[in-house]
């Protein structure tokens, strides 16, 4: 076996659109129901929107942060890490700890809790049962 | 509310007095007790609302802070049953309700207890880095700061919709990325506090530049920045750059009328008429320089107030101590350097030794590209020509500054000294 990543790439959208998104949710949760039952899945995290995003350099020893995401340039993505943090501060120390700041670019985003997924759905309409919670986890 | 277009009826002028003196306390402490920037400000907002109907009907409480504080806990424990999506919701509500069940004396509102902290607080998470300098700017004077949404967009010249949205945007990213509610610890603390400092100055700035837009507006940028100041002095009193800040922001303001004159020409400071100098704020901006001093930690802030106040401290413009002056420029442009301080310097050094000395360390700066299109490079240059005798010179750096002018007030008096060369 081999272990692959996959990335999720989308615009952001209006409202009345990222409404209709969300009340899909529970075609995710039998998506991630399937790969999970076929011992496929390892992971997975819904990440808050890129407005939420702070980035991270390192430059001649100097933490540079920045409000918003990374913006798109030559450099690709190279790997992730998923740390479990007080705050964001504690985020952003451990960011700039990483070597590879010192020439790359750290993008900060906040994963969201499975209990706000499941609300948002909800609340656009979505007839999302509790056991989701679990599903999503 | 805070801009006096209600009329001066007692009920309202009470509102509006409690709103500027007691808002950011009371939200500064309940954004702690709820967990949530937004749920807290909306329920704050609930309870000046409510209090412009209760007291009409009941009268004006004896003491409007702890009526405003009551009112805005219930209106967050109301919110709070509503909204099932705060995190730790349940010890919220029972540690809110505990503290509505409490019958005691509310806390006093001065200042020793920790409710100070908690505005402490609200101040570090406005300045956050990973908020956008703007945004910083914005959430600050709306927590703690008496303005509106309305007014601080009028005052920065941008549509409210949009001032709006920076702000609910700064304030969901505070949510959603945990930007933590805490004074920033020891190691971090020297950092975020300059981060702060320079908020509070740019807020200041912006009104003092008055660049455009509604002078009287503008004016209540300065008010602010300087009761920020003085709020930072109070809870941040061992750090010589508050007090540097503070004292260097009240000595600029006590000039702010003084510096147009009655036909609106603007007046540089060797034209002012120094009676409309604000005395009690030039004392007030004195002792805090001298406060500031006595801490033995030089800094920026309290360099520039030095230098501030040898100028307003001269008995009239040609006993000011330039030699000094110019010597407080050269500190602040080893601890910071910057070719808009070595501008500073030669235009000092000019005074103090002639206007060949002025040139010859201006000299180097006109070749530096970055300074191509800064106006008050090429009238300081032009000012040293037409004192060294260079007439001709001297009309060829003012019409370069002319045409860098985005001030209708600067613009006409570097016109008039243009024309006073011929």
């Amino acid at each position: 076996m081999s272990q692959y990543m996959l990335l999720v790439y989308q615009e952001e959208v209006d409202p009345t659109e990222q409404a209709e998104r969300e009340a899909e949710l529970p075609l995710y949760v039998e998506f991630f129901r399937s790969l999970r039952e076929a011992g496929l899945l390892v992971g997975v995290q819904r990440l808050h929107s890129t407005e939420s995003a702070t980035t991270v350099r390192v430059r001649g020893g100097e933490t540079e942060i920045t409000d918003g995401p990374f913006a798109v340039t030559k450099e690709f993505l190279a790997g992730y890490y998923i740390v479990d943090c007080a705050d964001l501060d504690e985020a952003l120390k451990q960011a700039a700890r990483f070597p590879g700041a010192r020439y790359g670019t750290v993008e900060v985003r906040p994963v969201m809790p499975v209990e706000q997924w499941v609300k948002v759905a909800r609340e656009a309409g979505a007839d999302v049962p509790d056991q989701a919670v679990e599903d999503l986890a | 509310m805070s801009g006096g277009a209600h009329p001066a009826d007692p009920v309202s002028a009470a509102v509006a007095r409690a709103f500027r003196d007691e808002r950011a306390i009371v939200l500064a402490t309940l954004i702690r007790q709820a967990g949530d920037f937004q749920l807290a400000e909306d329920a704050v907002q609930d309870a000046f609302e409510a209090a412009v109907t209760a007291w009409r009907r009941d009268g004006v409480p004896a003491n409007p802070g702890a009526w405003i504080t009551t009112a805005a806990r219930r209106r967050a424990i109301d919110r709070l049953r509503r909204d099932r999506s705060v995190a730790a919701r349940a010890e919220r509500l029972a540690e809110l309700m505990r503290l509505d069940a409490q019958h005691e004396e509310e806390p006093t509102m001065d200042d020793g207890s920790s409710i100070v902290d908690d505005r402490l607080r609200l101040i570090f998470t406005c300045c956050h880095p990973a908020l956008q300098m703007p945004a910083r700017v914005a959430l600050t004077l709306r927590a703690l700061g008496g303005m509106t949404t309305g007014e601080i967009a009028r005052a920065f010249l941008v549509e409210e919709p949009t001032m709006g949205k920076r702000i609910v945007r700064a304030k969901r990213k505070i949510a959603d990325a945990h930007i933590p509610y805490r004074v920033p610890a020891d190691e971090e603390l020297p950092d975020r506090l300059r981060g702060v400092l320079r908020v509070v100055y740019l807020i200041f700035n912006e009104g003092y530049a008055a660049t455009g837009g509604d002078r009287l507006v503008r004016g209540e940028l300065c008010d602010e920045a300087i009761r920020l100041g003085e709020l930072l002095c109070r809870l941040m009193p061992d750090d010589a750059e508050v007090w540097g800040l503070s004292a260097l922001m009240l000595l600029h303001d006590a000039r702010r009328d003084a510096r147009v004159d009655p036909s609106g020409r603007y007046a540089a400071l060797d034209e002012q008429d120094r009676s409309l100098w604000d005395r009690s704020r030039i004392r007030e901006g004195l002792a805090r320089l001298e406060h500031a001093v006595r801490l033995r930690r030089p800094g920026e802030y309290q360099l520039q107030a030095a230098i501030t106040a040898l100028q307003i401290q001269a008995p009239d413009p040609e006993a000011t101590d330039w030699a000094q002056i110019a010597e407080l420029y050269g500190a602040l442009a080893r601890l910071n350097p910057s070719p808009v301080i070595e501008l500073n310097r030669a235009v000092a050094v000019g005074l103090a030794d002639g206007p060949a000395a002025g040139l010859a360390l201006l000299e180097p700066l006109l070749g530096d590209s970055a300074l191509e299109r800064y106006q008050p490079l090429q009238a300081a240059h032009a000012e040293l020509l037409s004192r060294a005798g260079d007439a001709a010179g001297a009309a060829r750096a003012y019409e370069r500054a002319i045409a860098l002018s985005a001030n209708d007030v600067e613009r006409a008096e570097l016109e008039r000294r243009l024309g006073a060369l011929r």
